[in-house]
């Protein structure tokens, strides 16, 4: 049995044939390697994303997360829920919040559970992110320790962007400066560009899909920095800023007349290639604009 | 009416009606929110200003403004704010409340394109991103939906090579087991909000 045991929450984008597909396949190469154990809630179902609020307001978003956790509870007794998404652990940790502060909307939550046969007792810590597993379970320094193949010579713009940042964030970090991707990548033996100055820049989230015009100049910048600054890739821990940032460069280089085609990767992708694991192990074959530089040290 | 109690008092009726609502008070109108905002340059009002209308019963000006659906919840205005009022949310809340009393603007996307996405994950209870896509795409019509997908070709061809955009999707795709108990969850949670929030 693995050393540790987490409760996890992966997600509507990270099922097969989703947009971050890649993310989940190189997150289950990665606890595999680091002894860790991601027990599946069952049957969960979509937190409601930042751009829920529209169609769902307050009591049916937070119906959404108290499903997940009290399924947590019933299934994964004892376990901390762990997120890889950033909309998933930010919805997560934000209906907890609310349960915790107002017992109207905790006994308003449970009266709707029940017709789901289901209550929440709020028994367990706020869920987690993935990143923090990796930093405050595990630890720097033994993540250095089991690294294989050190990604030499890669210079990674590290793009922390928003929901992994703010408004909940990593203990011990700045919303303005985050160092924690910076030092994860340097970890795994590659070149951190820690003068980026982009890392916290929002994507324009579900706005570059509904208001592609106004918000495609917050991907531009995000992409401009990251070239000015020497990277050969941009690495994330969130699932829509990669998609955002990679998919759309396209039409970015429309729209601004720039010939951007820069890899964007997740941290996830690069501990997998750091530890041994493949190219497919680390989903690379889902990149749409292949990680090149990464698929070779993992094909050494 | 049910708004009739809040005449003349748009302030209540925000603190009552509105998520995070009874926050807007504090606001000490010092613009850090407008400054740190990504889509500053399209809002018609930054959030300090709608928090000053808002105390100053500018109603029908607020509620029709398209400025809420300018918010990419990026959380930038949260950290910021040295009153640590829980704007984002605020903005959530203020565009849901416009949608809810038929005061949103008409065609305004954002609003359009959240009410895709409940709607696309409430039916099976997990996102299905090539009908909410399609949906996206087709939502002024057949002709125009033929030409935006065509315009986006590029991205959903390079994300169906990449595994990332399943087609099939389009017959059903991902998604609970328990859709009775979900449905039967979230019309309770929707009409325990309504009642609460006198929402008709």
């Amino acid at each position: 049995m693995a050393k540790k045991q987490y409760s996890f929450y992966p997600g509507c984008s990270s099922q097969s044939g989703a947009s971050s597909s890649n993310y989940l396949t190189s997150t289950n190469s990665m606890v595999k390697l680091l002894d860790v154990a991601l027990n599946e809630i069952p049957d969960w179902n979509c937190c409601g994303a930042s751009i829920g609020y529209a169609g769902g307001g307050e009591l049916p978003r937070i119906a959404l997360s108290a499903r997940n956790l009290a399924l947590s509870e019933q299934h994964n007794p004892g376990q901390e829920v762990v997120a890889t998404c950033a909309a998933c652990w930010l919805a997560t940790r934000e209906a907890k919040e609310r349960l915790d502060h107002s017992a109207t909307l905790l006994a308003e939550t449970n009266e709707a559970l029940k017709e789901a046969g289901l209550t929440f007792k709020n028994e367990a810590p706020p869920a987690r992110h993935m990143v923090e597993v990796l930093i405050e379970d595990i630890g720097y320094e033994t993540l250095k320790s089991g690294v294989k193949k050190p990604l030499d010579g890669i210079k990674f713009a590290g793009y922390v962007g928003c929901q992994t940042n703010r408004p909940f964030g990593i203990a011990g970090e700045s919303f303005e400066n985050p160092m924690y991707l910076d030092r994860m990548v340097e970890s795994m033996g590659g070149e951190a560009i820690t003068s980026y100055d982009q890392k916290v820049t929002c994507c324009g989230g579900a706005l570059a899909f509904s208001e592609p015009e106004k918000s495609q100049k917050q991907i531009h910048d995000i992409i401009e920095s990251a070239y000015d600054h020497g990277a050969d890739m941009i690495v994330t821990p969130c699932p829509l800023c990669q998609a955002n940032v990679e998919i759309y460069q396209g039409e970015v280089n429309k729209r601004y007349g720039k010939k951007f085609n820069i890899p964007v990767t997740y941290y996830s992708q690069l501990i997998t290639v750091a530890y041994g694991g493949s190219s497919k192990d680390a989903g690379l074959d889902g990149q749409v604009i292949r990680a090149t530089k990464l698929e070779d040290i993992a094909n050494k | 009416m049910s708004i009739e109690k809040y005449r003349n008092n748009f302030l209540k009726e925000v603190e009552e009606r509105v998520e995070e609502g009874n926050w807007v008070k504090m606001c000490m109108q010092c613009g850090v929110c407008a400054g740190s905002c990504p889509l500053g340059p399209h809002w018609a009002h930054p959030p300090q200003e709608i928090f000053m209308m808002i105390r100053a019963g500018k109603r029908e000006e607020v509620l029709t403004s398209d400025s809420m659906w300018m918010c990419t919840s990026c959380y930038q205005c949260i950290v910021r704010c040295p009153r640590k009022l829980p704007i984002t949310h605020i903005m959530h809340g203020l565009a849901y409340l416009a949608k809810r009393e038929g005061l949103a603007p008409k065609n305004q996307p954002t609003a359009q394109f959240g009410q895709m996405f409940w709607d696309n994950l409430t039916k099976t209870g997990r996102v299905n991103e090539l009908k909410l896509s399609l949906s996206m795409y087709f939502k002024d019509g057949f002709s125009q939906g033929v030409k935006n997908a065509q315009a986006m070709q590029g991205v959903g061809m390079g994300m169906m090579k990449a595994k990332r955009l399943n087609p099939m999707e389009i017959l059903g795709g991902h998604g609970i087991k328990d859709k009775s108990g979900f449905h039967a969850m979230l019309k309770k949670a929707r009409e325990l909000e309504d009642k609460r929030r006198k929402l008709a």
